[in-house]
């Protein structure tokens, strides 16, 4: 059974009380749980969340389903994205997804035997004049070339 | 030459800090707005033709005059969902310069009256979301926010709101549903959010970028401010140059500059044996221009137009002649796909149709009329939902075909590129 931390909980009653509506509250926290639930929110979290912030959860599942950046299943420590759009793809961000497949065995979304990472194709970062680039969970890497985009993932391991 | 106004200190570290900023003439031009009439600020934002650096360029001043004056309390919110791919300059913003930001705002808030802020930062940019929580926490300890700032009488709240992931909280009114608590989904205007906003109160959603310029207006005065640009593009301007140069970055330049100076000269030109073959001006939603154009057009609004497209977001995207035009417009077209919200018809089904049509020609199963189909849905998707994203979706599609079409001619017919000679088939987009 899923349960937050007691600052975990402490957290969410602040949240609450943050902004001028409960419902705000709802991204924070969904981010609260996912970062204690191994990095994705499953459904029983969502029914305790919902029991601890006291909204629906329909609420809450409408907003976990509608942002990328909620992962609805289990995923790897790492989670590694690594940016396709168009300035990156001209700078070889598809190439270097396909080496990190390689490198790590795994398709897209998969977590490698280890369970050490999950590998993303993700839409612009933000890193268009450094690219080619990915995102390690909270950080960003760039001007990588397949080589030092393996060598800082294993560094992060 | 660049010419740098909003950008002067963004290579000193300590114009993170506000002990930093403040040495640099921080908070000098606050303390100078909080005895001007709320009025005269207005007014000045639209006697200095500030636009909205975000994307659509209308004028900031104007936006702010469109609140109603019935008492009731308004929001200001900034926009820094900074998502338009190509475009990176609002992260640089307030990675290098958190501080120019809240004040640029609280001089906005003060203008417009409004007693709280958010800033709505994108879930990705966690730099940005470290550096502006730290400085708002110095501002806070520092007597610049919260009650009576600088023994003004005015009172303002400001905080920081994180995005989860989703290009299309960018649009002001989805990022006002995001704000809520919602999904991010754009609503129907009218009315608009300076009529009812966020709440429903009257909110005033601007760009990173445009609220820091407004700090400068006050610092230089409407003439000041008006010395660089154009009559109808008024001031500098960051721009984010990516793609196949030789030095990608963000310049900021008077507008007006011709595109070939920020290409060919600051951002160092093409690569070795390159040849420049198209540019996507403003952000990948606004269409293409050929190499042509490109090295006619000029870095303002107006010069932009005539050509058919947009200044946008300032995100220059440019395209060497090593690339195949079907494959980038296939880059695009999965993107816009997958960040429709899925809420009209014409967006979510059209986007689509587009990212399965150009798909097909890439791996060689499209015939020759498929082109009249991508022309005929692009066609059908403009002007025809709640918000722009599905015309951002079909300006690409039809502008690509335009002025590329032998290019997505030649693959269908060769079922390879007429550039690489491959096919794409194998490319995972």
């Amino acid at each position: 059974m899923f349960k937050l931390s007691s600052e975990g909980e402490a957290f969410v009653q602040k949240e609450l009380k943050r902004y001028e509506t409960k419902r705000s509250a709802i991204i924070p926290c969904l981010y609260k749980v996912q970062e204690e639930n191994d990095g994705w929110v499953s459904p029983e979290a969502v029914e305790y969340l919902s029991g601890l912030m006291d909204l629906p959860s329909a609420w809450i599942n409408e907003v976990l389903k509608f942002y990328t950046m909620f992962n609805q299943k289990p995923i790897g420590k790492l989670h590694v994205q690594v940016c396709c759009n168009i300035s990156c793809a001209m700078n070889g961000g598809r190439e270097l997804a396909n080496h990190l497949n390689k490198e790590f065995n795994i398709k897209d979304g998969e977590i490698s035997a280890d369970g050490n990472v999950t590998i993303s194709r993700a839409e612009c970062l933000g890193s268009c004049g450094t690219a080619p680039m990915m995102q390690v969970n909270d950080n960003y890497y760039e001007d990588l070339t397949p080589e030092s985009a393996v060598k800082t993932i294993k560094g992060l391991m | 030459m660049e010419t740098k106004i909003l950008s002067e200190h963004y290579d000193k570290p300590s114009f993170k800090t506000l002990k930093g900023y403040k040495e640099l003439s921080g908070y000098e031009d606050l303390a100078k707005a909080l005895k001007m009439d709320p009025k005269k600020i207005i007014e000045d934002v639209k006697a200095a033709g500030l636009r909205g650096r975000g994307g659509a360029g209308f004028p900031t001043g104007v936006k702010w005059g469109f609140l109603p004056d019935n008492g009731e309390p308004r929001y200001l919110l900034c926009n820094a969902d900074e998502g338009e791919p190509g475009t990176f300059k609002d992260r640089l913003m307030m990675e290098a310069a958190p501080h120019q930001l809240i004040e640029g705002m609280i001089i906005s808030a003060f203008a417009i009256g409004s007693k709280k802020s958010y800033i709505y930062i994108r879930g990705e940019y966690n730099s940005c979301i470290r550096s502006m929580t730290k400085a708002l926490e110095e501002a806070y300890a520092d007597g610049l926010l919260g009650k009576n700032i600088m023994g003004s009488g005015f009172d303002h709240d400001m905080d920081v709101y994180v995005g989860a992931g989703a290009y299309i909280c960018g649009e002001e009114t989805a990022m006002i549903s995001s704000l809520e608590g919602l999904k991010g989904q754009p609503k129907l205007k009218p009315p608009f959010p300076a009529i009812e906003g966020y709440l429903k109160k009257p909110t005033i959603v601007n760009n990173v970028e445009s609220l820091a310029a407004v700090k400068y207006i006050i610092r230089d005065g409407v003439e000041g401010y008006r010395k660089y640009g154009t009559e109808k593009s008024a001031g500098t301007k960051l721009f984010s140059v990516s793609g196949n140069v030789t030095k990608p970055g963000n310049y900021e330049i008077p507008l007006g500059m011709s595109m070939k100076e920020l290409i060919m000269d600051i951002a160092g030109g093409m690569k070795p044996g390159r040849k420049l073959k198209a540019v996507i001006p403003g952000g990948s939603s606004t269409p293409i221009l050929t190499a042509e154009e490109a090295l006619k057009v000029n870095m303002d609004y107006e010069s932009m137009a005539e050509l058919g497209t947009f200044l946008g977001s300032g995100a220059v995207i440019v395209i060497d002649d090593s690339n195949c035009m079907v494959d980038l417009l296939g880059v695009l077209m999965h993107f816009y796909h997958h960040e429709s919200c899925g809420q009209c018809t014409p967006c979510r089904e059209g986007t689509g149709w587009l990212n399965k049509l150009v798909h097909s020609i890439l791996k060689g199963e499209a015939k020759m009329k498929d082109l009249e189909l991508i022309n005929g849905i692009s066609n059908h998707m403009m002007g025809k939902t709640i918000c722009a994203l599905s015309d951002a979706a079909a300006m690409p599609a039809l502008s690509f075909l335009k002025k590329f079409r032998d290019e997505f001619e030649y693959y269908i017919k060769e079922g390879r590129s007429k550039v690489k000679g491959v096919s794409y088939a194998e490319v995972n987009h």
